[in-house]
């Protein structure tokens, strides 16, 4: 029974990570109406922010938590304002092959400087340790990140669906010529929102950090599980990727349990399954 | 209706009488189609401006031009004094012009209220939410609503409610009864003379003459991507003949 609630654990972490990764595509797809191929890499850059601070700066776990993010996603505004912006009124497919193209940049760079063995990241002290919940051992560091994730995914949603940020958000994504004609500087709210997608793929890769070692392919391996996560809740849809997010890992972890030999692949089944009933995905808008 | 004090507009108080608007030689272009080929003509502060046409005419197109949202126009747009042409449309709007669209862009991701609140205020002077609960109180009753669930008339009185929210003193209508029961135009029409008697300066298009004579101050006729004639509404009976030419009526 112990092993169960492990890989229910394992599901959970996972699925946190899809969660976050999954979010981030989405409002990426939303708003810009691009399918962001680099988020793998710039969830690796985020973890290898995070090792640069501290084994170059001496700044800790914490503070990554928030620096980590912002340079990243000051790199991902820059991408959008130079390469993303030229693609506007394009088919997907361009989109999909320019960022496809960053990626295997970013990660070709990181590989030719650190190999693709990983470094290490320590837990921070105040996440060391477990505790014993009477079924199962949690250990602390585990546990804060499916709570944090669990936090950011939902203020993230409040922000796009509750507040009146999202609102122009939302709208801008339905019309983004009216909305510009109210006054509102769409193109300089794409380039945020894009900075704001990256930078919470860059905190996953914060998070991400301490229990993956950092490795220049380490969102590579991510990024298919994630587009699957992202087709099966729907394109575009911000409450879709959260809960699909920590469903198909919970989903993976249970596999794990029951019948190891699937686990790699009960995603993509469901992903297929989904397509077949219900091509838009979960909660996702037509096209 | 009952009687709604509507903040006065600054800029037409300001220049009462003066132009705000002045289109000289306005060409514009969506893709390779050439829409428009010089449209010429001008607005006064406090004016309700009407052009008029066929379908097809080029009247949306220019207001979409003076708004910026077309992607390629040549000729001089001038607004207060200041020249738009190469202005980005979120800086049009932040310059007190505000356009209502035809299609009344009404976000279906987001209720009554939403879409209210959506458009910035650009300036001092807009109507608060209580003064635009009085001119259209229809809306007060479906705040939670979504947006694109309220009947045409319904859209249409909150595409008008929230420009008038934002300050901007210039208000371009693009065919605001289009579709509409008499009821509901009757109904914009005597918002309109009202937004006109408090100071906005309105520019108006409608292919409904009937329903522009109510309103207008001054008409021009678009045709093939020009204006080709224009008149004063003192001179409308005796334009009768050549309006129903015109529009072909």
């Amino acid at each position: 029974m112990q092993a169960l609630y492990a890989q229910l654990l394992v599901g959970l972490i996972n699925g946190s990570f899809y969660a976050l990764l999954s979010l981030g595509l989405a409002v990426i797809f939303g708003m810009l109406n691009i399918i962001n191929f680099a988020h793998g890499a710039l969830y690796m850059m985020g973890a290898f922010c995070a090792y640069f601070l501290l084994n170059l700066a001496g700044i800790n776990y914490w503070w990554a938590l928030i620096i980590a993010p912002i340079i990243v996603g000051i790199f991902g505004m820059v991408l959008e304002r130079t390469l993303l912006q030229w693609l506007t009124g394009l088919d997907h497919l361009y989109g999909l092959l320019l960022t496809f193209g960053i990626a295997l940049i970013v990660q070709g760079v990181f590989q030719n400087y650190f190999g693709s063995s990983g470094l290490p990241y320590a837990i921070p002290d105040e996440l060391r340790g477990g505790m014993n919940l009477g079924f199962m051992f949690l250990p602390v560091y585990r546990g804060w990140v499916v709570i944090f994730s669990l936090v950011v995914c939902l203020a993230t949603w409040f922000l796009i669906e509750k507040t009146r940020l999202g609102a122009y958000l939302r709208a801008a994504t339905e019309n983004p010529t009216l909305v510009r004609a109210f006054g509102i500087n769409v193109p300089r709210m794409i380039t945020l929102t894009y900075g704001l997608g990256v930078g919470l793929a860059a905190l996953a890769g914060v998070l991400s950090a301490p229990i993956n070692q950092v490795r220049p392919l380490m969102g590579a391996d991510l990024i298919i599980v994630v587009f699957a996560v992202v087709v099966i809740g729907g394109m575009g849809s911000i409450m879709g990727s959260i809960i699909t997010g920590f469903a198909l890992g919970v989903i993976e972890g249970l596999t794990k349990y029951f019948y190891p030999e699937a686990s790699n692949t009960v995603v993509f089944v469901l992903m297929v399954l989904v397509l077949l009933v219900k091509p838009t995905g979960l909660t996702g808008r037509a096209a | 209706m009952p009687e709604v004090k509507i903040a006065e507009a600054p800029t037409a108080k300001a220049a009462a009488g003066g132009e705000v608007l002045n289109v000289h030689n306005l060409e514009a272009w969506y893709g390779e189609s050439h829409i428009l080929h010089g449209v010429d003509f001008s607005v006064n502060a406090g004016e309700v401006v009407t052009l008029l046409g066929r379908n097809g005419a080029g009247k949306t197109t220019t207001l979409k031009s003076i708004m910026g949202i077309i992607g390629k126009r040549t000729g001089s747009i001038r607004f207060g004094g200041s020249e738009i042409i190469r202005t980005s449309s979120d800086r049009i709007a932040r310059k007190g012009v505000a356009f209502c669209p035809e299609e009344r862009g009404i976000f279906a991701s987001l209720d009554v209220r939403e879409n209210l609140l959506l458009p910035p205020s650009v300036r001092p002077g807009g109507l608060s939410l209580d003064q635009i609960f009085d001119l259209f109180p229809n809306l007060k009753e479906r705040l939670k609503s979504q947006g694109t669930k309220l009947s045409g008339g319904e859209q249409q009185m909150l595409a008008i409610a929230r420009i008038l929210r934002t300050g901007a003193t210039f208000l371009m209508l693009d065919e605001p009864t289009e579709g509409l029961a008499p009821v509901i135009i009757q109904q914009i029409g005597q918002t309109i003379a009202r937004l006109k008697k408090q100071g906005f300066t309105i520019l108006l298009v409608e292919q409904n003459f009937r329903f522009a004579a109510t309103v207008a101050d001054r008409y021009y006729i678009v045709e093939h991507g020009k204006i080709i004639d224009g008149f004063s509404n003192s001179e409308l009976q005796a334009n009768m003949d050549k309006l129903h030419t015109y529009l072909g009526v």
